[in-house]
């Protein structure tokens, strides 16, 4: 078992959500509630990285954050190291690819919400940050949840993405998705195995928490 | 109530991702990335294991096929040491401008022809028993490294070429990512038989049977190395190792010689 890996794993999860989570509320709601014409055009973005090739991903990654593009130009210049192959690329690349795995859920969950509680809710006297507070985001909750429980789950199990722009590098970006397909290329199949039916078991814990939480609520729905 | 518990529950996972966020990391991120040949997966694991008992030092390894190692250090991965598989991947490097220098030989590797445990194929190293269970239509998978990107896979490609094979051969390919992976479909079965290198078909964990191939049927696997511009006292420390004397005895029990002169 390759300890390290797990460890980076793990946090690479939770620093996605950290970000991703916020994302998935604001741009969640505000995609559940416009109306504006634009909104198809939005929707497909953040459906994108589920349906393109994680190489096709890892290709534009690199070519947009190495050091010859004005992103890696520029973060070079910051912090002294580059973007790609290394931790924080990972965790640009990861955000990325978990956007519809957190958007999607708490989307729906905005719209099961109803414009029908909305409006009762203002005319409570509620202003509408009020009624987000106390009104929307409790309701929502249970979608939020289930978002982020796939995005992190997901993560655990990016291979593609994290291979092209990560380069296997031990304690930096040599994820667990990674570190099986190091140790069945080192023969050592015991390894792999221990790890395989780790991500086995936190996969299907996570999808079936996800069932769970959306069970518990049947009025609001994700 | 239960909304209650649910805002706590949100609050502590809040507080689990910003401690998660300022956790540091493991103790050996520090120690310098490293880049080597899929080829010396095993010679180059108890090399850092006896570097870390000798002085104390660490490194971290990544192996891949030398071409891609290439391409990810001229697109900015932090390794500070490369071990290629030959002689061209580090010249080229050191005309990116990312060496300071034209880097060094480390040792001369060689290709060897294998075949999983329970195969009755021929090995030889003129490949004749290859050809003879071609041609009979027995090899069904030949495992090679790709041939554009790891070295062994490109030496295996001349040895094909060399012998007349590469025609009956070709239909017959699959190709590994690096010689690693390529070594890992003969050494599972999944193919009837693998160009490899000597050091792979040398591991403990292969219960399989190997030939050396003539070395007269390709280039010489010439193994060179090279410090990065940003290499610190660590891999230099570690470079200087692999050319010691404990570093070439090494070297040697995993199938590696010196080059002549």
């Amino acid at each position: 078992m390759d300890w390290q890996a797990l460890a980076l794993s793990v946090r690479l999860g939770l620093i996605t959500l950290l970000f991703l989570v916020p994302v998935a509320i604001l741009l969640g709601r505000w995609l559940a509630t416009t109306r504006w014409r634009g909104k198809p055009v939005i929707e497909a973005l953040v459906l994108l990285p589920l349906v393109l090739p994680p190489t096709v991903l890892g290709f534009y990654l690199l070519a947009a954050l190495g050091p010859a593009s004005p992103i890696g130009r520029a973060w070079e210049t910051l912090f002294g190291g580059g973007l790609v192959f290394s931790f924080q690329g990972l965790v640009v690349a990861s955000i990325l690819v978990n956007i519809p795995f957190a958007v999607q859920p708490a989307q729906r969950a905005f719209e099961a919400t109803g414009q029908g509680l909305r409006d009762a809710a203002a005319t409570c006297g509620l202003s509408p940050i009020a009624a987000f507070r106390h009104i929307e985001l409790p309701l929502a909750a249970p979608g939020i949840l289930t978002g982020a429980i796939l995005a992190f789950a997901h993560t655990l199990g990016e291979f593609g993405v994290v291979l092209m722009v990560g380069g296997a590098i031990p304690g930096e970006t040599r994820t667990l998705a990674l570190s099986i397909y190091d140790r069945v290329q080192a023969l050592d199949m015991a390894g792999a195995g221990q790890m395989a039916a780790l991500l086995l078991a936190l996969s299907l814990s996570a999808v079936a928490l996800t069932f769970f939480l959306t069970r518990r609520s049947p009025d609001v729905g994700a | 109530m239960a909304a209650m518990q649910r805002r706590r529950f949100t609050i502590h996972l809040a507080a689990g991702l910003l401690l998660a966020h300022f956790t540091p990391v493991a103790a050996t991120a520090a120690a310098p990335p490293v880049a080597a040949a899929a080829s010396l997966r095993y010679v180059l694991d108890e090399a850092a294991a006896a570097f870390t008992r000798e002085t104390g030092k660490a490194v971290r390894i990544s192996y891949g096929a030398s071409g891609h190692l290439v391409q990810q250090m001229e697109a900015g991965a932090p390794f500070q040491l490369f071990l290629s598989a030959d002689e061209a991947h580090v010249f080229r490097l050191a005309d990116s401008g990312l060496t300071p220098d034209r880097g060094r030989i480390y040792a001369v590797g060689h290709l060897a022809i294998a075949a999983p445990k329970g195969s009755k194929l021929a090995l030889d190293p003129r490949l004749k028993g290859l050809g003879a269970a071609l041609s009979a239509g027995r090899i069904r998978r030949l495992a090679i490294a790709n041939p554009v990107t790891a070295p062994y896979g490109t030496r295996a490609k001349e040895a094909l070429a060399a012998t007349g094979l590469w025609a009956s051969a070709q239909p017959r390919l699959v190709t590994g990512e690096n010689v690693g992976q390529a070594f890992q479909f003969v050494a599972s079965g999944g193919a009837d038989a693998g160009f490899v290198s000597l050091s792979l078909a040398l591991s403990p964990g292969f219960t399989g049977r190997y030939a050396i191939v003539d070395p007269a049927l390709h280039q010489p696997l010439t193994q060179r190395m090279v410090l990065l511009n940003k290499a610190g006292p660590e891999a230099r420390a570690f470079h200087g190792w692999l050319l010691s004397a404990s570093g070439r005895a090494l070297l040697a029990r995993h199938g590696y010689t010196q080059p002549k002169g």
